[in-house]
Order: structure tokens, then C-alpha cells, then sequence
């Protein structure tokens, strides 16, 4: 029979190979998954982890990596700091489009004004956006206990019917021939997201995103903010003792979560996706749920499990149009990494160790 | 904007309907808390459900073996996050979100193929002459047999629960998970039975969504109902009837936004879909603020050779 037994300290060595030995699985299984659906499992999965970095039009994918990437970063770093003090914000991608609305709402009001004090501004409104829809389970937590997973998750459903209510609405092209979606914000260049260095996927919200990932790292490593969040997370009773003031302590992680999100929502709308449409969304405030954990809530760890990430999103796009595979399967796999990843855990913590029946039953 | 178009008959009738998928996943929910677990997917399991009681009864043309389906299939995928919880001792949370994640996708892969089929009809309970019985008999004895289920479902639960032995064992390992184990109750097969409970009600609920009330598969048409359902398990306090209570609240406010759609209310369409989501935080807001009745172990992980 086998036994579990605690680790006096988490093994250091299983912490980084856990999410090694989950891509590896997902692999496997997602290669499985594959061939169930009929597909080569093998050349699926080169497909979505080779063929960006390496294949022939890797010059096309490769800047793609960044693009897709960074907005994951910038949320997951944001929900890290939270999940590390055991505050839950599962309403990222709300807060994302609220950061989208805020920011290219700030933008179009100014229209067709061209100033260069117009993007430092939707910056703001973008972060202030996002911030703001993120006070509101901060707010509610710690005046009234309320449970923030429900109330940010609840109000991912009212930005989203915000979001149509505004591209249907106040934000619509008077100029779109009648159909929903704001103007381009592209062909608007005060308000564009342009990249820095033509071709190569790097634009501010890239850059944001990597100084976010430092920001956080020094924040854990070396700032009393960070040792408070660690401690909350890891013994509230001794954090509780310690002095430390958890609605404070609340009211930021989620207003910076909030705030990076809407900032990621903002890049996005004003770069990569261009306008406001009931499409905007694409499910990046879930999917960072995946890059933070994947990344260990380490500030490295989730800079490489949101490239990570961003491979399998941009190898899916292109194993669903070279291979047919279904967009749905790449969320399953995406899905799938978590769950090998939070089952490999249990290894950081807990040894296996063989016992003979007798102790077994002494035991359980 | 023509309020008269809305009948109070026919809205009550139809908040029944509409609080049905609710009532069955917080149900379900309530007893996995109540066994001291809490499992955010909810959302995924019934998603899932309703892709499973979907295909099942296109495929055999009897929506009962899909709703019989819905509820296996629910209850295999929570085996997942059973094991994630239980097995791999993995925070419940994460798991849940996992859980989640994981069902949006394999339902959006599963009923690819089924996306704009109509499925078989499930015929109302025949009552006889009661339906004829105004006001009443519409809104009582003219449901499908779903609603009745959750009705006795809820009945059933409570009676569990509060008056037998068996109740009595999963609300000890729930509140204290250390005391049940030390009188000899297996604590975590009986947390897995009630995980896969709850997964089957979800599933259920799931697919009286796809079978029922849309009735139509379209991805990601749960559309938070899960969480809806979560968070109704909360302001419930873990007592079934109230889970009955809030589910109708729901029902009401979705179907009397769903009429002032249809009769042209001169709010846009947008606001009175969102105030589903509004009102649940605020119900959750007022009621929440009374922690004390939360089961004592709830989301803590167990094992036993600690």
C-alpha cells in the first residue's frame, strides 16, 4: 500500500519540476485527446509547440508570442499577489473589459483630436477601470464579508453585457454602416497601441507586462507589502498576531489585480484588437487563472508559463486551420495542464512512502 | 411598452421552470459543502451535463436517458476533481476552477456537432383535470416531471440531513473532519460520494437548461448559472429550503426581465440581462454578513496520517 507523509519542508526540487511534469503530461494525454478526435497525435502537438518558434513562418508566429503573451502575464501577476494571501479574484476577465471600455472610451473622446497626451490618459482610464470594477469585491469583502469569488466572477456577466451595451451603444462607430464595434482604434494614431519595433510583437503593454513581473518579484522578495502577503497566505492566525491589516491588505491585491487587468484590457483594445466589439473578450482573465498557478505565483514562473501559454494559443490557431482540429480542443488542453499540475503538487508536499497492509490500517 | 402582456400566472409558472437548474445544482452543492467541501465547479459540471443529456437524447430520441446521462456525466467529471481534492490533496479552490475551466472545453468539444438541433420533447406530468384548476393548475400541475424532481429532491435532502444517521455522519465530517475520523467514519469516501452527488444534480440542471428551458445546445450556455447556484448555497446557510427559496427569487427576477424584454420596456436589453448577476451580489451582500452556520471544516483538506 502506499502512504503519504508530509514533507517537513515543500521539496524545492518538485516545486520546479511539477509544472515541467505537467506539460509533459498534458502532452501525452492531450496527444491522446488527439487521436481520439482523429487527428496525428504526433504532429498535433509539434504543431502547437514546435511550429511557432521553429516552423516555417515562425518570423509571423513569433512576435504573435509576445502579443498573446503579455496581457497573460500582466493579469496573471496581478492574481498571483492575491492567491499568494489567499485572495481570490476570479473575475479578471472582467475587470479586463472594463479596462478595454474605460481606455478606449477615454481615447474616442477625444476623436479625431490628435495629442500626445491622449494615450498617457486612456492608460489611466484603463487602469482606472479595471481598479475600479475590482473595488467593488474588495469593497464588499471587507465591509461586509462577502465572498469575492462570487461577486468577481458575478461581475465578469455585467461587464460582458456592458461590453455590448457599449458597442452597441455609446461607443458605436457613427461611421460603422449600423454594425456594433467602436471605431478603429488603429486608424486613430494618438490613441494606437503601435508597436516599438515594427514586426516584432513588442508594444507597451509588453513592456508594462515585464516591468509588472519585476515590480512583483522585488514586491515578494524583498518589501514588507510582500512578506505580509506571504504571511497571510501561509499562517493568517500568525499574520492576524503580527499586526498585519488584512482589509488593507485586500483592498490592494485586488485593487492592483484589478488595475493590471484593465491596463492588459486597455493594450489590447488599443493595439492587437483594434475596437470595441461584443468579440473583444477572448477569455485571457481565465486563462491567466491557469498561467499563475502554471507559474508557481512566481513572478518568473508565471513570465514563462505565460509564453507558455501564449505557444499553445497561437500553435492551436494553427493546428485548427492546417490540422481541423477544434478551437474546443485547445481549451480542454489548456484545461488539462491545471489539472495535472495541481495533481503533480501533491509531490512538493507529501512523500509516497510503501507500507505493509498492517500499517496501513493502523494509520487510515 | 405594453406591462399588461405580462400574466402573473403565467410568470409564476414560468419562474418555476426557471429556478429549476438552480434549484438542482445548489442542491447538490449544498450537500458537498455540507460534507465539508467546496467545489467551484458547478459551472463546468453542469455544463457539462448539458452537453452529455444533449447528445444522449438527440442520439436515442428520450429526453429521459439524456437527463439520466446529464447526471452520470456530471457525476464522472466531479470523480476529477474528487481525486484532484481527495486523493491529490490539492487546494479546493484551484480545483474547482480547474474543474471549471476543464468542463467549458470538453463540452464545447463534445457538442460541436449538435450546435442548432432541436432535442426530443420531454411531455408534462398528466395531472388530469387538476391542470384545469385556475391559477393554480398552471402554475402547479402543469410542470415537466424535472420540476417536481427538484422539489423532491429538496424534500429528500433536508429529510437526509436533519433526520437520519446518515445525514447526522456527513454533517460531522463536515463540520469537524478530525473528530469523525477518530469515531471511525471513513472521511474521505464519504466526501467523494457526496462530490459525485453533487455532480449528478449539477449535470441534471445542466441538462434541463439544453433539454428544457433553451432547449438548444450552444456553447457556454450555462452562462454562470453555476455560479449563480454557489453563491445561492451561501446566502441559503446550508439549509435546503431556503436553497429553495433563493432558487425562486432567481427564477423570478430572471423570468420577469426575460418579459421585459418581450414587452419592450424602454430599459436596453443589456441592463435586464445583467440584473440576474446585480441582484445575486446583492442578496449576497445582505444575507452573508452571517458566516456562523458555515459547515466548520468547510474547504479545509484532510488526511488522515497527519
Amino acid at each position: 500500500m502506499i502512504r503519504l507523509e508530509k514533507r517537513p519542508q515543500p521539496s524545492r526540487a518538485f516545486a520546479v519540476a511539477a509544472p515541467l511534469l505537467a506539460v509533459l503530461a498534458t502532452m501525452i494525454f492531450g496527444g491522446l485527446l488527439f487521436a481520439v478526435l482523429g487527428k496525428d497525435p504526433v504532429q498535433s502537438i509539434i504543431t502547437i509547440f514546435w511550429e511557432p518558434l521553429f516552423g516555417e513562418f515562425a518570423f509571423y508566429y513569433r512576435p504573435q508570442l509576445l502579443i498573446k503573451g503579455a496581457p497573460l502575464v500582466l493579469i496573471a501577476i496581478g492574481l498571483a499577489l492575491g492567491f499568494k494571501a489567499g485572495i481570490w479574484n476570479i473575475g479578471a476577465e472582467g475587470q479586463y473589459i472594463m479596462g478595454a471600455i474605460c481606455g478606449a472610451g477615454a481615447g474616442l473622446a477625444f476623436y479625431p483630436t490628435e495629442s500626445v497626451f491622449i494615450f498617457p490618459l486612456m492608460i489611466l482610464a484603463g487602469a482606472f477601470g479595471g481598479w475600479a470594477w475590482a473595488m467593488i469585491p474588495a469593497v464588499l469583502k471587507v465591509k461586509f464579508g462577502t465572498n469575492e469569488i462570487l461577486v468577481s466572477l458575478m461581475l465578469v456577466y455585467v461587464a460582458d453585457n456592458l461590453l455590448a451595451s457599449m458597442s452597441l451603444g455609446l461607443l458605436k462607430n457613427p461611421e460603422g454602416f449600423g454594425f456594433p464595434g467602436s471605431r478603429n482604434l488603429q486608424q486613430y494614431a494618438s490613441a494606437h497601441n503601435s508597436e516599438l519595433i515594427a514586426n516584432s510583437g513588442m508594444h507597451l503593454g509588453v513592456v508594462t507586462a515585464l516591468i509588472a513581473v519585476i515590480f512583483a518579484y522585488v514586491l515578494l522578495a524583498r518589501h514588507r507589502l510582500g512578506f505580509a502577503i506571504r504571511v497571510t497566505g501561509e499562517a493568517p492566525r500568525a499574520a492576524r498576531f503580527g499586526g498585519i491589516n488584512s482589509s488593507r491588505l485586500i483592498l490592494f491585491c485586488l485593487g492592483l489585480s484589478g488595475a493590471l487587468a484593465g491596463l492588459a484590457g486597455m493594450f489590447e483594445v488599443s493595439g492587437p484588437s483594434g475596437q470595441i466589439s461584443i468579440e473583444f473578450p477572448a477569455g485571457y482573465g481565465f486563462t491567466a487563472i491557469i498561467v499563475a498557478f502554471l507559474g508557481r505565483l512566481h513572478p518568473v514562473g508565471i513570465l514563462l508559463a505565460g509564453l507558455l501559454m501564449a505557444l499553445t494559443y497561437i500553435g492551436g490557431d494553427i493546428a485548427q486551420s492546417q490540422l481541423q482540429l477544434p478551437a474546443a480542443a485547445i481549451q480542454v488542453f489548456q484545461g488539462m495542464l491545471l489539472f495535472f499540475l495541481l495533481a503533480i503538487d501533491l509531490l512538493t508536499n507529501y512523500r509516497l512512502r510503501l507500507t505493509s497492509g498492517d500499517a496501513v490500517k493502523g494509520a487510515v | 411598452m405594453d406591462l399588461s402582456a405580462i400574466s402573473p400566472v403565467i410568470l409564476i409558472a414560468g419562474l418555476i421552470s426557471s429556478a429549476t437548474p438552480i434549484l438542482l445544482a445548489a442542491t447538490g452543492e449544498l450537500v458537498v459543502e455540507r460534507a465539508g467541501v467546496l467545489n467551484l465547479g458547478v459551472e463546468g459540471m453542469m455544463i457539462t451535463g448539458a452537453v452529455c443529456g444533449f447528445i444522449i437524447a438527440v442520439n436515442t430520441g428520450s429526453p429521459t436517458t439524456g437527463f439520466l446521462m446529464a447526471a452520470v456525466g456530471g457525476a464522472v467529471l466531479s470523480l476529477l476533481f474528487a481525486f484532484l481534492t481527495q486523493v491529490a490533496l490539492a487546494n479546493q479552490v484551484a480545483s474547482g476552477l480547474a474543474l471549471t475551466l476543464f468542463g467549458l472545453g470538453i463540452s464545447a468539444l463534445m457538442g460541436q456537432s449538435y450546435v442548432g438541433i432541436k432535442p426530443p420533447q420531454m411531455p408534462d406530468v398528466n395531472f388530469g383535470p387538476l391542470t384545469d384548476i385556475p391559477i393554480i393548475g398552471p402554475i402547479l400541475f402543469n410542470q415537466d416531471p424535472i420540476v417536481y424532481l427538484g422539489l423532491v429532491l429538496v424534500a429528500v435532502v433536508w429529510g437526509v440531513l436533519n433526520y437520519t444517521r446518515a445525514g447526522l455522519v456527513l454533517r460531522a465530517v463536515g463540520e469537524n473532519h478530525d473528530a469523525a475520523h477518530a469515531l471511525g467514519y471513513k472521511v474521505k469516501r464519504i466526501r467523494t460520494l457526496a462530490i459525485m452527488f453533487g455532480g449528478a444534480c449539477a449535470g441534471l440542471g445542466g441538462a434541463y437548461l439544453s433539454l428544457i428551458r433553451v432547449p438548444q445546445w450552444t456553447e457556454g450556455m450555462t452562462a454562470g448559472v453555476g455560479w449563480i447556484a454557489l453563491a445561492l448555497v451561501v446566502f441559503a446557510s446550508w439549509k435546503p429550503w431556503r436553497v429553495l427559496l433563493g432558487a425562486y427569487l432567481f427564477g423570478g427576477i430572471d423570468r420577469l426581465q426575460l418579459n421585459l424584454q418581450g414587452a419592450g420596456v424602454a430599459i436596453p436589453v443589456e441592463y435586464l440581462a445583467m440584473s440576474p448577476y446585480i441582484v445575486t451580489i446583492i442578496v449576497l451582500v445582505i444575507l452573508s454578513a452571517d458566516k456562523s452556520r458555515a459547515p466548520g471544516s468547510l474547504g479545509r483538506i484532510f488526511n488522515a496520517s497527519q
